[in-house]
């Protein structure tokens, strides 16, 4: 097929960049030059090594040879792999929007003006942000213990039982609910962020056109923190993918329903550190950040898509 | 169909044929958002009161249990203080338990976020400031990659980093903890939106008129203007190489070279092994002793970090 050339195309100069622009190149790239060599070590280096590490296999008979895609057919028929992976995807479902929708009505809250104390309700929501996930999950795990925790008081003082937040059954919601705390406020200072700069002269356009509170909630402020509900939204499945510290942590006390298997990246790690099966779990990993970019960038397409 | 109420332009016309009502309106400070001033609101204070009342209990149980014994844990009510307040004695076990081995760990701590999170914050400046001010071949490439390198988990890194790392000897020092966290993604990120805002070309272009050059430039015109977006940066990178967990666990195995996260870690797993020690008492303080540092940061630096986060985009 041929198409007419665009005459601009065939009369332009050839391509030389300017002396001033030329300067400039090498200058940007003195600023950015440490954070890219860096980020090539840590970020680069390990993705590649990994890859390349994911098609071995270490063997006692003839040691490490390649093996092509095997480790990715054997991730695939694996049903502790995947049984990891639907766990994560139910904690996700679940614990995501309620942990978003509780940070979006406080963030709305703190925007309308019409709470008493604000400044006091942001920080204080906020805070939980800067307790390290260790602490968090130590602290709620002697909560939910009936040893001396809030569910023993609450069980003796109105004589009743609770089910056991540590049980196989409720553990998973026990977690959601560590995360939940974890990271409501952060999400909630992200939208209200986002809330903050919307222009005033869209609220009094619309206090002119007569619109109530609701409306300038759904027609103002949800489209324009739109951009910030999507970042939110991809980093938390990005984290719920990355499950591992809680379980990890929680562990000791739930031993028989916390499993080494018990989330993708808990799986990988008992490969790696307690199997010494580097191989496998690095093609597990990868397998895991191929999902996990997917679900990113579908989320991203979508949430940008939708009217705006 | 109603007027879409999206729709704001500067000439709407006045509902009352053009004539204004009274007095010119003064410009509000920005503290008020919707014009007029909203009537607060009993029921939503008492909503959002419970989310407060979740967020924050937690931490009380944390303050109140720091001030028993490890026999006063199981004998009192979890949300009251008990008989014999220990805090004191508890914080003083804390430090001395096995030779002094906490006061090791939040030195490591220290030394893990100001060479970790410093660094990380420098480099995010650098190349922040790059993004927003420079044209270089190859600049969408980088963000393209960077932002790419975000959605990759971290643990699917975790494994080969260790290997590389192991192989070069890294692991089991203080660099293996430092080399990784030099990055932030978000850091880089959060210092490009910043800078684009808060750097006037023309102030570049004066101070190059002028003939200083550009590391003069950057050090004496556009990093003062940066300072409250390298405040949340820093705020943000120090928060998350304080609280990092899954990197040193991998990385470390010696107790000498510990943070805190590990160290409280070991000591809570200690209950469980056979003839371990059961000190969960102090398990609770060195819990509330890590975290305080970090609040206080937060709460002292709020003017900054706040007006950071909002990435210089105030538009009114």
């Amino acid at each position: 097929m041929t198409t007419l050339q665009p005459p601009a195309a065939a009369t332009r100069p050839p391509n030389r960049p300017s002396e001033k622009r030329d300067r400039r190149s090498w200058t940007g790239w003195g600023f950015i030059g440490p954070f890219a060599v860096v980020f090539a070590f840590v970020f680069l280096a390990p993705i590649a090594y990994s890859i390349y590490l994911s098609l071995f296999r270490d063997q006692l008979i003839g040691g490490n040879h390649f093996v092509g895609l095997d480790n990715y057919k054997q991730a695939f028929q694996d049903d502790q792999f995947w049984s990891s992976l639907e766990r994560v995807s139910l904690f996700l479902v679940i614990q995501v929007p309620i942990m978003l929708g509780i940070a979006l009505f406080v963030a709305l809250a703190l925007d309308s003006g019409r709470l008493f104390g604000r400044d006091f309700f942001r920080i204080s929501i906020f805070l939980p942000y800067a307790v390290p996930a260790v602490v968090a999950t130590l602290m709620w795990g002697f909560m939910y213990g009936t040893q001396f925790g809030l569910v023993g008081d609450i069980n003796s003082a109105f004589d009743v039982t609770l089910p056991d937040p540590l049980s196989a059954r409720l553990v998973l919601a026990s977690i959601g609910n560590i995360v939940t705390w974890e990271f409501v406020g952060y999400n909630m200072l992200i939208f209200y962020s986002a809330l903050r700069v919307i222009p005033t002269s869209l609220y009094e356009a619309a206090e002119i056109d007569g619109a109530g509170q609701f409306r300038v909630i759904t027609a103002i402020k949800l489209p324009a923190i739109r951009g910030a509900l999507v970042i939110a939204t991809i980093f938390s499945i990005i984290g719920s993918f990355q499950l591992f510290n809680e379980p990890s942590i929680l562990r000791p006390l739930a031993r028989n329903a916390i499993t080494t298997d018990y989330t993708p990246n808990f799986y990988t790690y008992s490969l790696s550190f307690n199997g010494q099966q580097h191989n496998y779990s690095a093609a597990v990993a990868i397998i895991m950040g191929l999902i996990t970019m997917i679900i990113a960038y579908v989320v991203q397409l979508r949430g940008m898509r939708k009217g705006a | 169909m109603s007027t879409p109420v999206t729709t704001a332009s500067p000439s709407a016309p006045a509902p009352s044929g053009g004539g204004h009502k009274g007095a010119p309106r003064l410009r509000t400070p920005r503290k008020k958002h919707s014009p007029g001033r909203p009537k607060r609101s009993i029921l939503l204070t008492v909503l959002t009161g419970l989310i407060l009342v979740y967020t924050v209990v937690p931490l009380l149980w944390l303050v109140i249990n720091a001030t028993k014994t490890q026999a006063g844990l199981a004998d009192s009510n979890g949300l009251w203080f008990a008989k014999h307040f220990a805090l004191w004695s508890n914080i003083h076990d804390t430090f001395t338990y096995h030779d002094g081995i906490f006061v090791r760990w939040l030195l490591n701590t220290l030394l893990y976020v100001v060479l970790g999170a410093g660094g990380a914050t420098f480099l995010s400046i650098l190349g922040g400031y790059a993004l927003a001010k420079f044209n270089f071949p190859g600049k969408r490439g980088i963000f393209a990659v960077v932002i790419g390198a975000v959605a990759v988990p971290g643990t699917a890194l975790a494994v080969p980093t260790f290997l590389m790392f192991s192989k070069m000897g890294l692991t089991d020092t203080p660099w293996a903890v430092i080399i990784p966290s030099l990055v932030s993604p978000f850091g880089l990120y959060l210092m490009w939106v910043f800078a684009t805002e808060a750097i006037p070309v023309e102030l570049l272009e004066a101070a190059r008129i002028d003939g200083a050059g550009e590391i003069r430039t950057f050090f004496q015109v556009s990093l003062p203007l940066l300072a409250p977006g390298v405040v949340t940066v820093l705020l943000f990178t120090t928060v998350a190489t304080w609280n990092n967990y899954f990197l040193p666990l991998i990385m470390i195995k010696n107790p000498d070279w510990y943070p805190l996260t590990l160290g409280l870690d070991a000591w809570n797993s200690q209950a469980q092994t056979i003839g371990g020690d059961v000190i969960f008492n102090l398990v609770i303080t060195g819990s509330l002793l890590t975290i305080v540092p970090l609040i206080a940061a937060f709460l002292l630096l709020q003017k900054y970090w706040q007006s950071g986060l909002a990435a210089g985009s105030v538009k009114e």
